[in-house]
């Protein structure tokens, strides 16, 4: 294995992007909400794709914006169908996503003339290159993609260290926030255009599949070390840190093993977070199988 | 005149895709319906990213065994066993921890997702890779004629299964504590149609992609649903939806250059469920607004005539209430509304006739809307005495509760009332409140 600064830097950069993910993601999961990150993921195409027609470049402002419009718009359509039509909160999170996934491929194929935009990099992301993109910052050349990425954990660490508390109590007793004055459907759309935000800000670093992942599996490996939520947080996050690097280091020695030379790495990072899974899942102190088999065997 | 049979009659490559969605959009409709009914439509979300690492796996399988690795029915297999798996570990994840549907279905989804990218990231360096992207997407274009017999084969043997086993999915997704008691093995029959939901979306793969064909397991059987309460017209109806999208959505994107097949399928499904949301008789949004203005109007329009009738009867004993006009300060505080409601309920009121034509600062109830007040007021009163006699709710407290359900008493109802107030001999021709009106304060 031949680890370079490109290597350390992609690694920052997916864990810059993982960490985001993992934060909001803790809430979404205690929330019952975890495929509202996949939805809004898959959602966020047509929004790209306007804004990318409308200010023809990437990594924009109006990118940001476009997305988190649309990231607001899939809670708020999901949340008008399943009430006013009286349909099961699922479908109407099926249907409006996937309908907004045509719409932004109809979109980006229509425009594709002049346009370059790709729908796979939206899934898979361009990893590999986002090193080779830099600004400099004083004596530093930093991937822009690092630059965005921890702005956007900036954002999201701030909201969620002010609003701690409320996101707290809402997550483990909506009504009683909303007795006591903290209106969790407010909470519940920041954290909608939370996800939204961080999705297009990783879009095109590292791509929505590591979103998607980073959202759910190291916030419900988390779940399955402890009982409180701030350790939780803690453990979700060096989770994801930990998925990042572990699936890079994966990208560059697993392939060689079945005779191929390379693979995407943000695939890999998601594959990793599902390993660091399933070894909770064995050897959690409180939940792990093998654990309480052990337990149980001793005990009889 | 070759130009007008081109368009009316789509080339031979054209019917066959056609043909393909048509089949895939009526057994996905099928098999949908009771993915909706059971609440885990999301799970086709799940199944379907699950797939990509047995398309990968094989897809380099069948290279390594020596052949062009793009075989459909291998394929297919590949992506069938690996969703299987996925659906397997996401029960194993429900059995054993405390992580609830959603997580499971994400972790699943996430997690074999990501291997299915990282496969597809290995094996892009064999030969002949190129394309199987398409899965992702779908490309309804590249479906021959082999594969339309592929797929509507399975797309036939999925709806035939379906309504073989119609009773007992029935069952499940109705009831499954009673299934389960009945002695059904309730875990088999929800693997059994996670088992069928794979089959759709694998077949589903080529012509619409993993992404989309989630919209159409999910969007006409939530369409259907809004036009019937009757299971089969339901699943007959949703079936009709999905091949018409399936349809309609290949013809449009066939005759319009770089329109993607899929894509248009599923804004035809969303079209048609907006369409059903909002216009549907029963259940649609319209309706349904209708419906409530409408009893919003008779609800208020009852409050009028019984506040009314109220104040002439505290004006006279109660056996003998003669009507005269009343100041509209007196109604006003009868009830808790704002006068700018209540003016318009009032101007309601006389365009039914229940009132007499506007007289200043007076209201009068006319010779019909008198009537009308006696009849509105003596059913409050019968449902209030029912209410303390026979439901034990106080007297102060009876008032309220009569208010909730007085509006939907029907006619029979409120005989069997009578009836069952005469056996107690509390029978009055228009009861005495039995709590103190207060006279308008």
């Amino acid at each position: 294995m031949n680890w370079t600064s490109f290597d350390t830097w992609l690694v920052v950069t997916a864990s810059l992007c993982a960490v985001a993910c993992a934060l909001p993601g803790c809430f979404l999961v205690l929330r019952k909400m975890s495929m509202m990150g996949d939805a809004i993921s898959h959602a966020v195409l047509p929004g790209i794709a306007i804004a990318f027609i409308l200010s023809d470049s990437r990594g924009s402002v109006v990118m940001f914006v476009g997305a988190a419009i649309v990231g607001i718009l899939t809670a708020l359509f999901t949340q008008w169908i399943s009430r006013f039509g009286n349909v099961d909160r699922g479908a109407a999170m099926g249907i409006v996503f996937t309908t907004l996934f045509a719409l932004g491929l109809l979109l980006i194929v229509r425009a594709a003339d002049h346009v370059d935009l790709d729908p796979g990099c939206v899934l898979y992301g361009a990893i590999e290159f986002t090193p080779l993109d830099t600004i400099s910052l004083g004596s530093l050349e930093i991937p822009r993609a690092a630059v965005t990425l921890a702005c956007v954990l900036a954002v999201n660490l701030v909201i969620i260290l002010l609003l701690f508390k409320e996101f707290r109590l809402s997550a483990f007793d909506a009504s009683l926030s909303d007795t006591l004055g903290f209106s969790s459907r407010i909470l519940h759309y920041l954290l909608m255009t939370m996800v939204a935000v961080t999705t297009v800000a990783a879009f095109e670093a590292v791509g929505s599949i590591i979103v998607i992942a980073m959202l759910i599996v190291p916030a419900a490996t988390a779940l399955l070390l402890t009982r409180r939520l701030v350790s939780m947080i803690v453990i979700a996050c060096a989770i994801a840190v930990l998925s990042a690097w572990l699936g890079h280091v994966g990208a560059l020695t697993v392939p060689p093993w079945f005779g191929f030379e390379s693979t995407t790495s943000s695939g890999m990072m998601a594959f990793a977070a599902g390993l660091l899974f399933l070894l909770a899942w064995l050897f959690s102190p409180s939940e792990g199988q093998l654990v309480r088999w052990w337990h149980l065997r001793r005990s009889s | 005149m070759p130009v007008i049979l081109s368009i009316s009659l789509p080339a031979y490559n054209t019917m066959v895709v056609i043909g393909s969605t048509v089949l895939l959009g009526i057994a996905a409709g099928l098999v949908g319906s009771f993915l909706l009914l059971r609440k885990r439509s999301l799970m086709g979300d799940a199944l379907s990213h699950a797939t990509l690492p047995g398309i990968g796996i094989a897809f380099a399988l069948m290279i390594a065994l020596g052949g062009s690795g793009k075989n459909l029915g291998g394929l297919l297999l590949g992506a069938a066993i690996s969703g299987l798996l996925g659906v397997l570990v996401m029960f194993v994840i429900l059995r054993t921890t405390r992580l609830r549907e959603d997580v499971a279905m994400g972790l699943v989804l996430s997690v074999f997702f990501g291997i299915g990218v990282a496969i597809l990231g290995m094996v892009q360096e064999l030969p002949n890779a190129a394309g199987l992207e398409a899965y992702i997407y779908g490309k309804p274009a590249s479906i021959v004629f082999n594969d339309f017999l592929l797929i509507g084969g399975i797309a036939l043997l999925t709806s035939v299964a379906t309504a073989l086993l119609f009773k007992e999915l029935t069952l499940l997704c109705f009831d499954d504590s009673f299934a389960r008691s009945q002695g059904w093995p309730v875990g088999w029959l929800d693997l059994l149609l996670l088992g069928l939901v794979t089959a759709i979306t694998v077949v589903g793969l080529q012509a619409v992609g993993l992404i989309l064909i989630i919209a159409l397991l999910i969007t006409p059987p939530t369409a259907a649903r809004f036009w019937t309460q009757n299971l089969t017209t339901m699943m007959t109806l949703s079936a009709v939806i999905g091949g018409a999208s399936g349809g309609l959505g290949t013809l449009i994107s066939s005759l319009t250059p770089r329109l993607p097949a899929g894509a248009v399928i599923v804004l035809v499904a969303a079209g048609i469920f907006l369409i059903s949301m909002i216009l549907a008789p029963e259940r649609g949004v319209l309706a349904r607004r209708i419906r409530r203005h409408r009893l919003r109007l008779k609800v208020d329009r009852q409050h009028l005539l019984r506040a009314m009738y109220e104040i002439l009867e505290s004006e006279g004993s109660p056996s003998d209430v003669r009507n005269h006009p009343i100041p509209l300060a007196a109604v006003l505080k009868k009830r808790t509304w704002r006068r700018h409601d209540l003016e318009k309920i009032i101007h309601a009121a006389r365009k039914r006739g229940d009132l007499e034509p506007r007289s200043g600062e007076l209201v009068c109830l006319s010779e019909a809307g008198f009537g009308e007040a006696a009849r509105i007021t003596r059913n409050h009163r019968l449902w209030e005495v029912y209410l303390v006699t026979h439901a034990d709710i106080a007297p102060s407290h009876v008032d309220r509760d009569a208010d909730m359900v007085e509006h939907i008493l029907e006619a029979d109802l409120v005989r069997r009332l009578e009836e069952s107030l005469k056996e107690r001999n509390t029978w009055i021709p228009l009861p005495d409140s039995p709590h103190r009106i207060e006279q308008g304060s």
